[in-house]
């Protein structure tokens, strides 16, 4: 066991608990979550009832349409400043799919790449990557998420670019590791005969073979970098205010919490919860499908 | 076994020197450090004191060689808002943040071991299904959420338990069970694979073969096999509750290390964040590869492991 492996085994643990619940059958329901919270970012406009980001002061407070004082102008209720609660998370939803999704991607791509490269070509090139992998998985995401946001400043672009500076490092101890196995395998050995260039064996006979894990790899870590991000906003140094992210939501609707206006609380928290556990559910039934090999990661 | 502990002591001291490298190059590269290490507020003057005083016109290879050797010296810098050194601050901290820990752990170990027992004695009963549904939820629910919704119940509603602060058994309640309540859904996952293991080694079957009753065979011959590797996870997750607990600290008010490095953003006195960040990484480098040597020492099959 190295020191990476000791910081991620935490975290793979609990990957490893999520994916043991039993994902027989087309996993309909996360989709629909997912599918749903999509929908709601992009035609955020055409649904939210009000401008996210403008409030009125004489409305503050507001509770949800069923609760007594409520009223159905503003169904899920209003926040400290009276800006509605329903729009602004429907608004909350676009930057928190934005900023995750692209994160994963980016963090996806920069340690795919960087994992084949140490897993197939070895030696200096493999003990430099591996050696700065082992270093970044050992600090904690969210301590390390926190120093490079002081360090460069929050904004939504530079949240993207932190988070993929923390995560790349998980895809590419995985698929390294692949690498390391398939480099060994006949068609590869027979490519090299066949006089195929390092460059073109990496791109042509290893990369669509790890592409399956990476992808497993980036539906297992989303709803572990949509936490990261909404941490960091609820912490003040994630996507600046005054847009609407749900972590944002939290850390202001601990103002009204001790008068009891629980829906601040409560509903962007559910939000959050719903999105994980979908990516959770889907990343769990998609390793199955698709990856065999990664069940015992 | 000699070969295998000097590989991890170089490899961890390999970490420990690329750890100091990041940080240097990250705070140097990504923008003006003098910026950052100077008080929000302060004038142009003071702007190039700071730089002359670090040296920032000179080569990267010799500031980083002055920042190395503040480091090992134990200089971290000064604080800017509390005016003493932070090392001093950092360690008036760690003994809240260890408390926390020790109570989270403890209330993951409570809650994680005896229903991993249960779930994988009764495999896919309703106990195990019950789990699987904890630890997906444990996984799935950012810690500070369940913090804000057991303030808002506890605190708020029923009025049982202080919401923020420290001082008392009480004001540990909270935060122990929002730090360890992930931990616990992966120790559960883990003691249960764990025992569901042993219940199947040639030793167990042999101890029923013998007529030992059922009680006996789990909690005498099993339990303790079952519980090495769940242990030496829990001495890890230790070190690492210490250094993930800034979002809990920040929303009960507890005065650890995490909520150090939440003031240390929030007054923008960037030495705070800057220590934190390399005393938490280091003290997780140095734990694991302790860890790992107890661990080769106690089990010899390890040596063998890469």
């Amino acid at each position: 066991m190295t020191t990476s492996q000791a910081a991620a085994l935490t975290l793979r643990r609990g990957l490893a608990s999520v994916r043991s619940v039993r994902t027989e059958g087309f996993p309909l329901i996360p989709i629909c979550i997912i599918v749903g919270f999509a929908l709601l970012a992009i035609f955020a406009d055409a649904i939210a009832p009000y401008d996210p980001q403008i409030g009125v002061l004489g409305d503050r407070f507001r509770p949800p349409a069923w609760q007594t004082g409520g009223s159905m102008a503003h169904s899920l209720g209003t926040d400290h400043l009276g800006r509605d609660v329903f729009s602004r998370l429907i608004f909350g939803a676009r930057v928190s799919l934005v900023v995750s999704f692209t994160a994963v991607i980016v963090a996806g791509f920069l340690g795919t790449t960087l994992g084949i490269l140490a897993g197939y070509l070895g030696g200096w090139v493999d003990q430099v990557i591996m050696r700065i992998t082992d270093t970044w998985l050992a600090l904690p995401a969210l301590t390390f998420a926190i120093f490079l946001a002081a360090v460069v400043g929050p904004s939504a672009t530079n949240i993207v670019i932190i988070l993929a500076a923390v995560f790349w490092t998980r895809y590419a101890r995985v698929i390294r590791g692949e690498v390391l196995s398939l480099r060994e395998r006949d068609f590869v050995r027979l490519a090299i005969v066949a006089g195929c260039s390092k460059r073109t064996i990496m791109r042509r006979h290893i990369l669509p073979n790890v592409l399956n894990s990476a992808i497993v790899l980036g539906t297992l870590y989303l709803g572990v970098v949509i936490v990261t991000e909404a941490t960091l906003s609820y912490l003040g140094v994630g996507v600046p205010p005054p847009q609407p992210a749900w972590g944002l939501m939290l850390a202001d609707g601990k103002k009204g919490m001790m008068a009891g206006y629980w829906w601040l609380t409560v509903l962007p928290g559910l939000c959050i919860m719903l999105m994980v556990l979908a990516a959770n559910l889907l990343g769990d039934w998609l390793r199955v499908k698709l990856d065999p090999q990664l069940r015992q990661l | 076994m000699k070969r295998y502990i000097a590989r991890r002591i170089l490899y961890s001291m390999i970490s420990l020197f690329l750890l100091s490298v990041t940080i240097f190059l990250f705070v140097r590269v990504t923008g003006d450090p003098a910026v950052l290490l100077v008080e929000p507020g302060a004038s142009q003057a003071d702007l190039t004191e700071v730089r002359k005083q670090l040296g920032l016109d000179r080569s990267l290879w010799v500031q980083y060689l002055s920042f190395a050797g503040d480091l090992l010296r134990g200089d971290f810098g000064k604080s800017f808002y509390y005016r003493s050194p932070v090392l001093e601050i950092y360690m008036d901290r760690l003994p809240y943040s260890l408390m926390l820990a020790g109570a989270a752990m403890f209330f993951s170990l409570l809650l994680g071991i005896p229903s991993g027992i249960i779930a994988a004695v009764r495999v896919n009963g309703w106990w195990d299904s019950g789990g699987k549904m904890f630890a997906l939820l444990g996984l799935s629910m950012p810690s500070f959420w369940v913090g804000l919704l057991m303030i808002l119940f506890f605190s708020v509603y029923l009025g049982w338990l202080p919401s923020s602060g420290s001082g008392t058994v009480l004001h540990m309640v909270m935060p122990a069970i929002a730090l360890g309540w992930f931990f616990a859904a992966a120790h559960m996952r883990l003691t249960r694979s764990s025992m569901l293991e042993v219940l199947g080694s040639e030793y167990v079957k042999l101890a029923r073969l013998k007529g030992l009753s059922e009680a006996l065979v789990i909690g005498k011959h099993a339990f303790k096999n079952a519980l090495i590797p769940v242990l030496t996870l829990a001495g890890i997750n230790l070190v690492i509750m210490v250094n993930v607990a800034v979002v809990v600290e920040t929303v009960f008010a507890w005065p650890g290390v995490g909520r150090l490095l939440f003031e240390g953003i929030s007054f923008r006195d960037f030495p705070i964040v800057q220590a934190t960040v390399i005393l938490g990484g280091a003290m997780i480098i140095v734990v694991s590869l302790i860890v790992d040597i107890l661990y080769a020492v106690i089990d010899p099959r390890i040596r063998y492991d890469r």
